[in-house]
């Protein structure tokens, strides 16, 4: 593609970065420097486009080079990449997490979401803003960090030469002083899990080395892949489907069924997807999973590979997940090394996006496009990523894979209920004494969750993070089910379990959801786009007490939130006014 | 004797039921190819004939069985047995809901009146979310002799980048950019359309249901208070530049060319042109004295 590019070269330090991950130019086509033989022809054209799915790890590259990515940075990825500057533009500007102004080699993400709020993250902004200026320039609001069990949290990262970045939490202002002076950043808190009776799908974590192979062996570990080569891959799905295990992303689909689709797809290749870019605010299963028990879940995609007859597998994880992220890539090098992994499995950073863990719109981000979600039909069992039939699961399925590969589907279905087999792990946080991961069979009264997790004078709970919805008090008997939930009319959503007690300014809370999908809607269909901003501004002038009539603004509420719930193209526009309806009808926070 | 030509498989009939009547369409044909055929007017904004359905402004769904939420028409293939409410209380709801959305957010008076008559149909009132609400205005940008994009009047429908993109030129100069309420069309690092990949065929111009993009011409008859569509003669002519035969419809109004259009249906153009046949008109109507 002729690329016209006007704003000026890249420095050579941002060049090095992108050359770091490409390779050297080979052509003037490529990016590189003109050669006789580039006046008279062109070529390479279709093996640079072939790789334009690596826009986004080139962006990485730069921010994490030079703490932005400039515009002649851009370019020379364009020319890279054969992509035009326009739709690149596209793609940086989507992404929370890319930066198109200069700004310093050091960031600081503190989190102001809901389980944040519990623990005086506003108060913590309140001393930054007065301290040094308004979020955006040294330091950034952020969105749920997923460290809600250790809230208020924080991420720091410093580019240049040796890129870092750390999870901070609990985060206080002096480290925040501390860190933005120069000083030293304070070590990662180790994961400390509450004590449960026998965890099952937990037991690993805490007693296994999450960086050491011999120690996963020692646990147990492959033995699930060993058996699943051994009695095939036909053995293998009907394993799963007897399990009747759901989905733990979310969307509770059978796993099973949906395996069984993706192996008998006949396009080729197969995509796996671990889905990890677990950004439900009040969630944080999936980063405590990865950072304590890697192995196990690149031993479920192995699984799942060979079952479906997947040729290559993704693992999206968030990049506000570092350490889960090193663990991972970790894990995978050590099993590739040993050969019991023969999967190639590529893992990539999201850019601060929640959209992305839709799974068409994560195809598109592996893709290196906006993420955007697409239509379905078709679904991604049939065309899904790279157009191919792909089989995307959740971190929290993939380790239930393992169990069940080695103890059999009717074993495992002995537990829960007959319609929710199993047992499920819940991220308790907010106003409980004992926050963290709990591990309960399905079916287990939500009351007997919060007595353990320590919560007391509880005003609401809300159940399934941001796109679930507000329980009142006198809802907590609901089993923790599928079909309990829905019962009552909620989900259980990604496990997010956040509690509210009597202190808890239920109106700050209902505007942090409304401005958390105004901030994390696409931008695609109109009824989400405009949907998710009107909801904002009508839930903002009815809390400041303006306009008198909140009757009909509640009318309004609800006309919005019905076609949204309709006619959105996704999951997050279709859940988007779940939470808020819940709260002005169950818990009446405004009295209308 | 000639060869065989290969002129694809039959298709076969699709048999499904809209509003309660049966109907049968050729299998690969969308839900809103059926209305059409069965005259039941559907509202569409972001879907042109000419160009690849992206499915984004919503305000054509319908309501099919089986399905949790609605389903565009405009994108949904037909399937057999299909049973599909075009006027539904759910339909009418989410129209009416998506078309007050958009119209209290970007400056919708140009669209055509066929968009107007809508809103009347679904009872659409922009004003009830109040006037202290969050729109797209902005200063019209003006950076070449072509053409204006006032963005104030743009719904974000995508055709503009499809005709820019792989739908028809594939020059690529303009995207989606940004995110959720602030996304917007631009350039790259918005540009000025001169030093941007732009080649003026005019072909975003073309696809335009709003009026956002606007020949030069036109925009500043209308801010002079001349332009007369009544008073406008469309004159159908062949480009006089190259040997493809592009068809051109010349809007002229005061015996001054004042817009290039063609039509959708036409087998050479499908509604696109290039930069002579949609701008390079001036030397017919050039009328200072010869030297």
């Amino acid at each position: 593609m002729d690329i016209r590019t006007t704003g000026g070269p890249a420095t050579a330090e941002e060049m090095a970065a992108v050359d770091g991950l490409l390779g050297e130019p080979e052509s003037l086509w490529e990016g590189g420097e003109r050669r006789a033989s580039d006046d008279h022809l062109a070529y390479g054209g279709r093996a640079t486009r072939s790789r334009r799915h690596l826009l986004l790890p080139v962006l990485h590259a730069i921010q994490d080079r030079s703490g932005w990515v400039s515009r002649g940075a851009l370019e020379y990825a364009c020319r890279r990449l054969s992509i035009p500057p326009a739709e690149a533009y596209g793609v940086v500007s989507f992404y929370a997490r890319f930066g198109l102004q200069p700004r310093g080699a050091l960031s600081l993400h503190v989190c102001d979401d809901i389980a944040c709020k519990c623990s005086g993250a506003e108060e913590l902004c309140a001393a930054l803003e007065n301290a040094h200026g308004p979020s955006g320039v040294v330091w950034h609001r952020s969105p749920c960090l997923g460290l809600c069990d250790r809230a208020p949290a924080a991420l720091v990262e410093r580019a240049g030469m040796q890129h870092k970045d750390r999870q901070i939490a609990p985060f206080t202002l002096a480290q925040a002083e501390s860190i933005l002076g120069g000083g030293a950043w304070p070590e990662p808190a180790t994961y400390s899990m509450p004590r449960q009776a026998q965890p099952k799908l937990l037991r690993r974590i805490g007693a296994v080395d999450p960086e050491s192979l011999e120690s996963y062996r020692l646990h147990g570990g492959f033995t699930a892949l060993g058996r699943a080569e051994v009695i095939g891959s036909d053995a293998v799905i009907r394993e799963i489907t007897e399990s009747r295990l759901l989905g733990r992303g979310g969307a509770a689909f059978p796993t099973g069924r949906k395996w069984e689709s993706v192996a008998k797809a006949a396009a080729r290749p197969h995509y796996l997807v671990c889905n990890a870019d677990e950004s439900e605010p009040g969630t944080f299963k999936d980063r405590v999973l990865m950072e304590n028990d890697p192995f196990a879940i690149v031993e479920g995609m192995a699984i799942a590979a060979l079952a479906t007859g997947c040729e290559k597998g993704f693992l999206y994880v968030r990049t506000e997940y570092p350490l889960a992220r090193r663990r991972i890539e970790n894990a995978i090098a050590q099993a590739r090394a040993q050969g019991i992994l023969k999967l190639e499995i590529e893992v990539r950073r999201g850019a601060g996006a929640y959209i992305c863990g839709e799974e068409t719109a994560l195809f598109n981000s592996i893709e290196g496009k906006r993420g955007e979600p697409r239509n379905k039909p078709p679904f991604p069992v049939d065309v899904g990523l790279f157009g191919k039939p792909t089989l995307v699961n959740n971190v929290e399925t993939l380790l239930n894979v393992v169990d069940i590969v080695v103890e059999g589907g009717a074993s495992f279905a002995a537990t829960g209920t007959k319609d929710s087999t199993g047992t499920r792990l819940f991220c308790a946080s907010g106003h409980v004494t004992r926050p963290g991961i709990y591990e309960v069979a399905m079916g287990t009264p939500l009351r007997a969750l919060l007595d353990t997790a320590g919560a007391r004078k509880v005003q609401a709970v809300l159940l399934g993070g941001a796109a679930g919805s507000f329980l009142t008090p006198d809802q907590i008997d609901v089993p923790l089910s599928f079909e309990g939930t829905r019962a009552i009319g909620a989900t259980l959503g990604s496990g997010a379990v956040l509690v509210f007690d009597d202190t808890a300014d239920m109106k700050q809370v209902l505007l942090r959801i409304a401005r958390f999908f105004r901030d994390e809607s696409c931008g695609q269909c109109v009824p989400c786009r405009v949907g998710t901003k009107r909801q904002e501004e009508i839930l903002e002038r009815m809390l400041g007490g303006r306009d008198g009539d909140g009757r009909s603004d509640v009318l309004l509420l609800s006309d919005i939130a019905q076609a949204m719930r309709d006619a959105s193209i996704c999951g997050l526009g279709q859940t988007a006014a779940n939470a808020i309806a819940s709260g002005l009808t169950q818990l009446k926070v405004l009295n209308v | 004797m000639s060869e065989a030509v290969f002129v694809g498989l039959p298709r076969r009939l699709v048999k499904l039921t809209i509003d309660g009547r049966e109907f049968e369409v050729a299998e690969g044909s969308t839900i809103l190819d059926a209305c059409r055929r069965m005259q039941i007017d559907t509202p569409t904004l972001c879907q042109l004939d000419n160009l690849t359905p992206v499915n984004v402004c919503r305000v054509c769904v319908v309501e099919v069985e089986g399905s949790r939420v609605l389903v565009p028409a405009c994108s949904r293939k037909v399937e057999a047995g299909m049973k599909v409410q075009t006027d539904s209380d759910r339909v009418r709801h989410s129209r009416r809901l998506v078309l007050e959305l958009l119209a209290s957010s970007v400056d919708m008076s140009l669209c055509s009146p066929q968009v107007h008559a809508w809103m009347g149909r679904y009872g659409a009132t922009p004003s009830r979310f109040g006037d202290q609400v969050a729109t797209a205005a902005q200063p019209v940008k003006i950076d070449n002799d072509l053409y204006v994009r006032d963005y104030s009047r743009c719904i974000l429908c995508y055709k503009c980048v499809e005709a820019c993109g792989v739908d028809a030129q594939n020059t690529f100069a303009i995207g989606v950019v940004g995110r959720g309420f602030d996304a917007h069309i631009s350039t790259e690092f918005d540009t000025p359309l001169p030093d941007s990949a732009c080649v003026y065929c005019g072909n975003c111009i073309g696809v335009c249901p709003t009026g956002a993009l606007m020949f030069k011409s036109e925009h500043e008859m209308r801010a002079a208070g001349t332009w007369d569509e009544s008073r406008q003669k469309v004159t159908e002519t062949v480009c006089p530049y190259c040997g493809v035969g592009c068809m051109l419809e010349l809007h002229v109004q005061d015996n001054s060319i004042v817009k290039v259009t063609s039509p959708l249906d036409h087998s050479v153009t499908s509604g696109h042109l290039c930069v002579k046949g949609r701008f390079g008109f001036e030397f017919v109507q050039r009328r200072e004295a010869k030297r």
